[in-house]
């Protein structure tokens, strides 16, 4: 599946395409297929998203995994500082970006 | 310590504005991302992976309490707490908004700081000796020097969109603690017929290709010293390869052209640029120098005895962490920021503010940021050592492991870096903690160790006795080690030892090198030394086996 | 089309060529220089040029700014245009390297020109511009 990721444009954060907006849970990313360079110029133009670009991955039972390790390390957060992912409470949560 | 007349701080207060303007008109629209992202980047404000970076100049690593309690406060509400000291001597936060980035700025300019050119393809932050100013091997204070081109450099109108960026370091002795030769210009000061002047080295630097710098001008006088720095810039901005970002280095030009031969353009340039008198007169040079005086009351003192605590936790840290200064009784202290197990150079808030206190209270005011991430307290009386200690101690900051194998260089890798191939804080925090044990680490003696996690190589991994290089391969991430590099005065550049491994091979990789040198030293070689007297084939075949 | 000028003269009407053509021909007054041309081609012939026409194609290729000054170094007085990819926040450092007209490729906004003109009262280094650098003003002007 493809999915479509960026930055918010006023604070930076990382977020993923749902389908009708913008998400900082990677598990809200929707499969975008052959339409993601479309809405991503859209969404550039529109300013709620920062230095987009379209991501491989593949979909999984807890929902879509970044094919590269630097999308679910962006997904997630530095594997250095669990306190600052998203999930500071889940120990294992490192586990899923190596 | 240098001081913002009207003139300065004008300066700053207006790129403050400027840039408050920059912000608005790309949050309205206005201006693109390719036309802003340049502009960002000369403010210092990158995209990374989980946010905004804003890396904060400390012009050659000087800074007073004040300034640092600020960067302190920047830590606390405007990030999450904590800041990154960089091997360029600056700070960096991980976690900041587009949109609070210009109150960032005026908080900076109200303690005459800023982030001017600490990224794009301008001329950076000037770095230096972390000890100018205390060092009993220098000639003169380098930072004078570094002022001088600090603000020549500031919004240079020619200069400002160079091929690529370009770095600068100034050092004044023959012992070199920073890295000079591995600059775009690196400057050493020296006396000639008792006249202070600088030897310019052009055309060094790590990344991609590395390039230890060759001299180019043998001695300049400071009267011609800027016009010769406008001649060096102005040969690199003409001619420098712009088709191939890879190319674009100055290091590339000098190359491809010979030293001699680029040596040759910039005289040439130079008779031209003499003509324009772009050289301040002696008495702005008189105006700086004065800043940089030794403070006021630093008198000599008796030294300080060791009251029976030989072989005590602090008798360690005062050997490893102190080095002697100027004036009798007198030491530069540095804290590490390399504590087993976290993170190389990072300082949480609360330490930054102890930091500054220190420096308040025992260091006439002043810190220094090292290129090894670490941070200086350069004039303190050996009687304030102990007071000093426990403090740090409190803090988490008493490591005793200046120079040694957990005193690790490392970039923030892919945690962090957009740029990054592979992460290179696990690998440098395993290795701490592989080489844990305070004993073996001294036994081991110095050993400067230092991991890039990507071949732009900010963690200066070709100058690291040991470099760790972090590769993409397939997917998955992998080391190269190499051996044999060194920043210092005795610059050389690393080699590759043969395949790369995984997160925990290299580490072990790390410990059958170092445990072979253990086997292979006479007596008082470092390990670099070992390495140059038998060469990479016992290492490798230790590793390799 | 030139949006921004600093010049009280009448503009020069004839075409800019290129310095090939220039060279070849001596009756032109006006040259335009890529930023691979070497402008010290043009130093022999100073007198009669009215209008030098510096091209950016990109706003990252800074190339243009050396010539500028080179030009201006050498005592050239005539129009010298910055011509392409000019964006507003070049405007200021262009100015400083000699540039007294401006044909931006995307038009100005001429707001945002004008409040980036004002904003920096002072300079550290002199340029081809004649501003007074600080430390001359810091020792008695």
């Amino acid at each position: 599946m493809k999915l479509l990721t960026g930055n918010d444009l006023k604070d930076g954060r990382v977020t993923w395409w749902t389908g009708s907006g913008w998400s900082l849970h990677v598990e809200d990313a929707v499969d975008v297929g052959e339409k993601g360079e479309a809405i991503l110029a859209a969404e550039e133009g529109a300013r709620r998203v920062n230095a987009p670009y379209v991501i491989d991955a593949i979909a999984t039972p807890e929902g879509p995994r970044p094919a590269h390790i630097k999308d679910r390390i962006r997904a997630l957060g530095p594997t250095v500082r669990p306190d600052l992912t998203l999930k500071p409470a889940d120990p294992a949560a490192g586990e899923w970006v190596i | 310590m240098y001081r913002y007349d009207q003139y300065d701080q004008a300066i700053v207060d207006a790129r403050v504005a400027e840039f408050s303007d920059q912000v608005a008109r790309r949050l309205a629209g206005e201006i693109s991302e390719d036309e802003f992202k340049p502009l960002r980047l000369t403010n210092g404000l990158y995209l990374q992976l989980h946010a905004y970076m804003l890396r904060v100049a400390i012009p050659y690593g000087t800074m007073d309490s004040r300034q640092m309690r600020m960067l302190a406060h920047i830590a606390r509400t405007y990030d999450r707490g904590y800041g990154h000291f960089t091997t360029r001597q600056n700070i960096q936060y991980n976690w900041i908004k587009l949109e609070d980035s210009p109150a960032i700025l005026a908080d900076l300019a109200s303690v005459e700081m800023h982030a001017i050119q600490t990224s794009g393809n301008c001329i950076r932050n000037i770095s230096s000796d972390q000890f100018a100013g205390a060092a009993a091997d220098e000639v003169a204070d380098p930072r004078v020097w570094a002022e001088m081109l600090r603000q020549w450099s500031t919004f240079h109108p020619e200069f400002s969109y160079l091929p690529r960026k370009f770095k600068i370091a100034v050092i004044a002795a023959d012992e070199d603690r920073a890295a000079m030769r591995l600059h775009d210009i690196g400057i050493q000061l020296v006396t000639q017929d008792g006249v202070v002047g600088a030897r310019v080295f052009v055309g060094g630097g790590m990344g991609r290709t590395p390039m230890v710098a060759p001299e180019i001008v043998p001695f300049v006088r400071r009267e011609d010293f800027l016009a010769t720095m406008e001649a060096c810039l102005r040969v690199y901005n003409r001619h420098g390869r712009r088709d191939n970002i890879y190319k674009a280095r100055i290091k590339i030009l000098v190359h491809d052209l010979g030293a001699a031969e680029y040596a040759r353009q910039v005289e040439e340039e130079l008779v031209a640029v003499k003509a324009l008198g772009i050289d301040p007169p002696a008495a702005e040079w008189e105006r700086i120098e004065r800043f940089f005086a030794m403070p006021e009351g630093l008198a000599p003192k008796a030294s300080l005895a060791l009251d029976g605590k030989a072989g005590s936790a602090f008798a360690h840290w005062r050997a490893r962490n102190t080095r002697p200064h100027k004036v009798a009784g007198h030491v530069s202290v540095t804290i590490s920021l390399k504590p087993v197990g976290g993170i190389p150079g990072d300082a949480t808030a609360e330490q930054i503010d102890v930091m500054a206190d220190l420096a308040q209270r025992y260091s006439h005011d002043e810190l220094r940021v090292t290129h090894s991430q670490n941070i200086v307290l350069p004039h303190v009386a050996e009687s304030d050592l102990p007071a000093i200690y426990d403090a740090l101690v409190a803090a988490e900051l008493a490591d005793a492991n200046i120079d040694l194998v957990s005193d690790i260089i490392a970039c923030p890798g892919l945690d962090y870096c957009s740029l990054a191939n592979a992460r290179s804080i696990p690998v440098a925090q395993k290795i701490a903690q592989r080489f844990a044990d305070a004993e073996r680490q001294r036994d081991i003696g110095e050993l400067k160790l230092k991991i890039s996690g990507c071949i732009n190589a900010c963690g200066h991994h070709h100058a690291g006795h040991i470099g760790i290089l972090g590769v993409d391969r397939k997917g998955t991430e992998n080391y190269q080690l190499l051996l044999g590099g060194s920043g210092a005065e005795d610059a050389s550049l690393g080699k590759i030892m043969g395949p790369g491994f995984d997160e925990d091979g290299v580490v072990d990789a790390v410990e059958k090198v170092v445990e072979r040198y253990r086997t292979l030293r006479s007596d008082g070689e470092r390990f670099l030394d070992t390495y140059r007297r038998v060469g990479m084939e016992p290492f490798k075949e230790a590793v390799y086996g | 089309m030139v949006e921004l000028r600093f010049r009280t003269d009448e503009a020069p009407e004839q075409p800019a060529v290129t310095l090939d053509a220039f060279l070849d021909q001596s009756n032109a007054t006006a040259v335009r220089l890529e930023p691979d041309d070497e402008p010290r081609a043009l130093l022999p012939h100073l007198d009669r040029i009215a209008l030098i026409e510096i091209a950016f194609p990109k706003f990252r290729d800074g190339r243009g700014y050396s010539s500028a000054r080179i030009l201006r170094e050498a005592g050239y007085a005539g129009e010298l245009r910055a011509e392409g990819d000019v964006l507003v926040d070049q405007i200021g450092f262009m100015r400083r390297c000699g540039f007294d007209s401006f044909a931006p490729a995307r038009p100005l906004d001429m707001a945002a020109v004008e409040r980036a003109l004002e904003r920096f009262a002072h300079v550290y280094q002199p340029a081809a511009d004649g501003a007074v650098p600080v430390w001359k003003l810091r020792h008695g002007g």
